[in-house]
């Protein structure tokens, strides 16, 4: 067993779907060109190679003591110039991994359908889950700036070429908006280096914690993280690139972009802004907070008014990160677990619901939510299963929504009351347009004669589905079970942000 | 972790209706209604011992938990099952009326092709109740609070082919919603002022620092105050209380059946559960506690004002529900929280009997639910109509109060509803006169009405057109008038030759819920007013809720009269105008003030007109302004289209000439260098 534990299984996780990757390249190159059931093989290799890559997750999960403090599993092997190739994890992105690894193989099951470019479809989905992984178990900061950036790519193409009507123009937005702030991040990360003279970034909270980068640097530094961070995340202002890239994007990608690629924000503000700029943090705070705020409610208000589906969905998940970023930024132990809970929650709730409009997309081609209703006389099955994640969506407690909202507000209510009474009409507004969106789509009627032959849930989606309502019943129903395990993380952060915060 | 019956009790139903719900289409809708109903009666026959352990026995309280449903640094929450006089009570209640319309919904139901579906969500409805009311904690309460919600959403929208369903399941949920952001900040600020959210600890920690200060600034409050008119407000929404009232009218789309578990019987009920479980916050808060009383009290008048003006026979009882939370409100905010418990406990049985007599009515008239086109329906249906009868004189709560050495004697109403008169007129409490008159008024319009509903009902000859059109308005788009003209042709062809209603009797799985419910109607009262209110009150509560034993004995007969006056009085009006001279109803129908009772307030109009249509042009507004004119314009657009112009005029430099690239290039490349070292980039460190 002690010599298991010493295999490198982080980088195994990681590199294991570009594996995978590279034998359906090789395959390809071989096949010299396209032969009959290629298309059906891929698919069903690629399936294998992410459900491996779930089981080897779930290996490094055993092997990682959730009591012991500091990073684990850790592999340092020096490389170019100095940085390092250095993995390790703590309780948070251990959680995040296995938030990427989970969904991974739901999205190839819910790529299916896809008929353009097997190949080079799943070729760039195997790579994004590599680049995802490697975001969370990065411990070098230009380690984590390639996997951070590189995870634009893949997404980049994937829309571009895989995407709807509009593709083009949304692809170039998220493009843009994301490059934009990460340039930004790459003027930090190489300031801080030369600050600290180090890049790794357990020595880098260490410096934070013991030294402490000068106050007024800080302030500049925490302002270029935030702003690869926000847009990432997305916080109100920088948030439309978020419903054209999504209603855009195929199924599988908008579950991965909601799921996974936003978190990185709420991510890179747990590692980074927290722990490394505490006081900067602190006296942005109240900014955070009002950005928060701004969020749910306008996004929430905007989501009411949405007439595609996706485009609602997108908007409710800026709401949603705004109780990340209340939670997170109270700096309070609360907050932050909540701001985790909400981020693993919103990553099942949210990958679920584009599942859920993927599901009638793929019958009818169109997200127009006045193209449908009275969906449950034909799919009850689907409609049970779309009323779960709809209160999901809502917060309702008993699914895994609730914890996150409720252990943010919680949080935050301890720096600031004002902004959380707020920030807590979200709960009506969720409600708002989440039933409404329901209603409209799901009950009455069949009124379009369109509707007339639509089939309920098949049997791969309902595979695809029972893992993402498992998960979001546990979550809800006993979400100590995850808090429990993230609480090492948490603590830590909120230590270092509270001893940087009172000098 | 261990398991009980009393686990039992509140985990069975959940287990039934998952049982229901997951496996309808495998085992049928039979042995779902089976397997639901009879969890449900394992849980009423293990309540029942456990309620006359408190009131005959002397059990003590006491509490089971299961595990951690969170705990981060001391915001922790307990699945637990917390057993004592309060939670007790509540048990009956549940279990009691939810077995019984369990039964009843065997035959109402017959008919509906999703009968395993109704079956699982009152079963989860059942679960969400009791865990609710074994709650130790403000997020277990919380939890089914929420819980209870869904349920209702779902109930209410059950047949969800019918807009109008669908519309007022999605206006309950979200008027519950609005009362919730008050409860869930009140929540927090119990976490933070108290530093936990048990019950024990919040009301001790409140008890141990009456005069804690929260605020920001100059906005100074105590906390305790805050903490109870914040949880109030959560309580406004579930138990319809003015201002969040409006989504328990429309909530009548649902099935009789559920109207009479949920919106009557239980599920409304919680609000004021909730206040007097809190009782020891609220009792340290005279403003809220006062704020509690106005809004009961105005929630008690306002809507029997509303209810004698209504047509459709189950709007009537839904607002007699309203009106009389209200009076249960007002009882906890001037600290007879024992007589709100009290009336919450006879509601439940003459409330659910008016509503599952109600659906035996609309089902033996072929779901006709506007009492314009109901009269004569007594003879054919007599033993429904007896069964109102005694809901009727429950309701109104009839009885003769005690006269020298002899006690008094009534219905279940009269020992509850007399006994929050009493209080609040002996209260010194803010606005508890106000309560008073309240009160005492509302019993009057209460006995009009519900005298009105009788007889519109039941006696006369019958007016409907059965099956001629069914295109008339349902009360809610209907008008104002009680006798409205697109039914006067034909009903002589369809009454039978003596007038009566071409109704029939409903089946006797309806009828023996009634019958028992009409026993807890007559019976309730009498039997446990001396242990929640009389003699034996302090060993039954034990403490759970704040007690005022020291009114007995001031009170003047007057006011002791003063209900019996006012009911006799409103019988009366009701006999004038609705069986001796109809043509007066009919010219009080035409009058504006009608319209306005009719048109409730016009609250609806209202709300719409502010929070609907607001809200859609606050989204508009941020959506197509904020984000598609100033962020996108501003932004990405905006820069796409400058560079666009940038580049139309760049190109113009692009003469194809090295030597024009070259010079750029020097001039760059100076530039550069003289940044460079003005800068100090390259220096040593």
């Amino acid at each position: 067993m002690s010599d298991l534990m010493h295999l490198p299984w982080l980088t195994i996780v990681t590199f294991l779907p570009t594996a995978g990757a590279l034998l359906i390249l090789l395959a390809r190159v071989l096949a010299r060109g396209v032969e009959p059931g290629y298309d059906a093989a891929v698919r069903v290799l690629t399936l294998i190679f992410t459900i491996a890559t779930f089981l080897v997750s779930l290996v490094a999960f055993a092997a990682f003591d959730s009591n012991a403090p500091g990073f684990q599993l850790v592999e340092n092997v020096a490389w170019a110039f100095g940085f390092g190739y250095h993995l390790g994890v703590d309780s948070l992105s251990m959680t995040l991994i296995l938030l990427t690894t989970f969904l991974t193989p739901l999205c190839i099951l819910a790529s299916w359908s896809i008929q353009k470019q097997v190949a080079s479809y799943m070729i760039l989905f195997l790579i994004l889950e590599t680049l995802m992984i490697g975001v969370f178990c990065a411990m070098d900061l230009v380690l984590f700036y390639l996997f951070f950036e590189g995870g634009l790519i893949p997404m980049f193409i994937l829309i571009g070429v895989w995407g709807g009507q509009r593709r083009v123009y949304a692809a170039f937005k998220f493009f843009l908006y994301t490059l934009l702030g990460s340039i930004l991040m790459l003027v930090a990360i190489v300031a801080m280096i030369n600050i600290a003279h180090t890049s790794s970034i357990p020595d880098l909270i260490a410096y934070a914690q013991h030294v402490g980068f000068d106050p007024n640097v800080q302030i500049w530094l925490w302002l270029a993280f935030f702003a690869s961070f926000a847009v990432k995340l997305p916080m109100w202002p920088v948030h439309t690139w978020l419903p054209d890239a999504h209603v855009e994007a195929p199924t599988a990608a908008s579950v991965v972009l909601a799921a996974i690629l936003l978190k990185m924000g709420g991510y890179g503000f747990l590692r980074f802004s927290l722990p490394m700029f505490p006081s900067a943090s602190h006296f942005f705070t109240p900014m955070v907070f009002a950005l928060s705020v701004i969020a749910i409610i306008w996004a929430s208000l905007v989501a009411f008014r949405q007439a595609d589906m996706k485009k609602l969905i997108a908007y409710s998940s800026v709401a949603h990160m705004g109780f990340v970023t209340l939670g997170i930024f109270s700096g309070t132990l609360q907050g932050i677990q909540g701001g985790i809970y909400q981020m693993l929650s919103h990553g099942i709730i949210s990958g679920a619901l584009f599942l859920c409009v993927g599901v009638v997309y793929d019958r009818m081609h169109t997200r127009e939510i006045a193209f449908y209703g009275g969906l449950v006389n034909r799919m009850p099955v689907y409609a049970a299963v779309f009323m779960l994640f709809t209160m999901g969506n809502v917060g309702l407690p008993g699914t895994s929504g609730f914890p996150g909202e409720i252990l943010s507000l919680v949080g935050a209510f301890q720096v600031n009351a004002w902004f959380v009474v707020a920030a807590t009409t979200g709960v009506i507004f969720s409600a708002v347009y989440a039933l409404t969106l329901y209603r409209k789509v799901a009950l009455g009627n069949i009124e379009n004669p369109k509707l007339g032959g639509i089939l309920d849930l098949d049997g791969r989606e309902w595979v695809t589905f029972v893992p993402l309502i498992v998960a979001t019943l546990i979550m809800g129903l006993a979400p100590s079970i995850v808090l429990h395990f993230t609480e090492g993380a948490a603590q830590s952060i909120a230590t270092a942000y509270a001893g940087g915060v009172t000098p | 972790m261990q398991f009980s019956p009393e686990v039992l009790i509140v985990l069975g139903p959940l287990f039934a209706a998952a049982f229901a719900g997951l496996l309808q289409r495998y085992i049928g809708d039979r042995i779902a209604q089976i397997i639901t109903t009879a969890s449900i009666g394992v849980s009423l026959a293990l309540s029942w011992p456990i309620f006359l352990n408190f009131v005959w026995g002397d059990a003590h309280p006491y509490l089971i938990e299961l595990f951690k449903f969170i705990d981060v640094g001391g915001f922790t929450s307990t699945w637990s099952v917390r057993i004592d006089s309060l939670s007790a009570t509540m048990l009956v209640v549940v279990t009691t009326v939810s077995f019984l319309v369990h039964v009843y919904s065997w035959g109402y139901m017959a008919e509906d092709p999703h009968r395993a579906r109704f079956f699982s969500y009152l079963s989860f409805f059942t679960f969400a109740m009791l865990a609710l009311v074994t709650a130790n904690d403000l997020l277990q309460l919380f939890f089914g609070w929420e819980g209870v919600g869904v349920a209702s959403y779902l109930l209410i929208g059950f047949w969800y082919q019918k807009r109008s369903a669908n519309d007022a399941a999605i206006k309950a949920f979200i008027t519950n919603r609005v009362g919730d952001f008050g409860f869930a900040l009140g929540i927090m600020l119990a976490f933070f002022c108290y530093h936990s959210i048990r019950y024990e600890d919040v009301f001790s920690a409140a008890a141990a620092h009456p005069n804690l200060m929260f605020g920001i600034g100059a906005f100074q409050v105590r906390a305790v105050e805050a903490v109870s008119f914040l949880l109030f407000i959560g309580a406004m929404g579930k138990s319809a209380q003015f201002f969040l009232h409006v989504w328990l009218p429309d909530a009548m789309e649902g099935p009789t059946p559920v109207s009479a578990l949920i919106h009557a019987a239980t599920m409304v009920t919680a609000g004021v559960f909730m206040v007097c479980r809190c009782g020891e916050l609220f009792q340290l808060a005279p403003m809220a506690a006062g704020f509690v009383t106005v809004i009961g009290a105005t929630t008690a008048l306002f809507a029997a004002t509303v209810g004698v003006a209504q047509n459709d026979i189950k709007r009537v009882v839904a607002y007699s529900t309203c009106s009389q939370l209200g009076y249960m409100f007002f009882a906890a905010g001037v600290g007879a929280y024992n007589a709100a418990m009290f009336h919450l406990f006879t509601h439940a049985f003459f409330k659910a009997l008016l509503f599952l007599g109600a659906g035996s009515v609309i089902h033996g008239l072929h779901h006709e639910q506007d009492m314009r086109n109901m009269g004569g329906v007594r003879k054919p249906m007599p033993i429904t109509w007896a069964m109102m009868i005694i809901g009727t004189l429950a309701l109104i709560g009839f009885g003769i109060p005690a006269i020298g050495p002899f006690p008094g004697l009534g219905l279940a109403g009269f020992y509850s509803k007399d006994a929050i008169i009493e209080s609040a007129f002996l209260s010194n409490g803010t606005g508890a006169q106000f309560a008073f008159w309240c009160g005492v008024s509302a019993a009057f319009l209460t006995s009009f009405y519900s005298w009105r509903l009788a007889f519109m009902t039941f006696e006369g000859a019958y007016r409907g057109s059965h099956g001629a059109d069914h295109a008339h308005g349902h009360g809610k788009e209907g008008t104002a008038e009680p006798d409205a003209h697109s039914h006067g042709h034909g009903y002589e062809a369809h009454a039978k030759a003596d007038g009566s209603a071409p109704a029939h009797e409903s089946p006797w799985v309806m009828l023996v819920p009634l019958v028992v419910l009409a026993a807890g109607a007559v019976f309730a009262g009498i039997i446990f007013a001396p242990y929640f209110l009389g003699v034996h009150a302090e060993a039954f509560w034990r403490g759970v809720v704040p007690l005022h034993g020291e009114h007995e004995g001031a009170l003047p007969t007057w006011v002791t009269w003063a209900p019996l006056t006012v009911t006799v009085a409103g019988f009366l009006l009701a006999v004038i105008f609705y069986l001796w001279n109809t043509g007066a109803a009919k010219a009080l129908a035409k009058g504006p003030l009608w319209a306005f009772l009719y048109n409730k307030w016009y609250f609806d109009e209202i709300y719409d007109f502010i929070f609907v249509k607001g809200a859609r042009a606050i989204g508009d507004l941020f959506w197509k302004v904020g984000d598609q004119k100033i962020i996108d314009g501003l932004g990405p657009d905006g820069v796409a289209a400058s560079s666009r112009f940038f580049s139309r005029n760049l190109r113009k430099l692009q003469t194809g000439f090295v030597y024009h690239y070259s010079f750029l290039m020097l001039i760059a490349a100076v530039a550069f260098g003289a940044y460079a070292i003005w800068a100090g980039i390259g220096a040593p460190r």
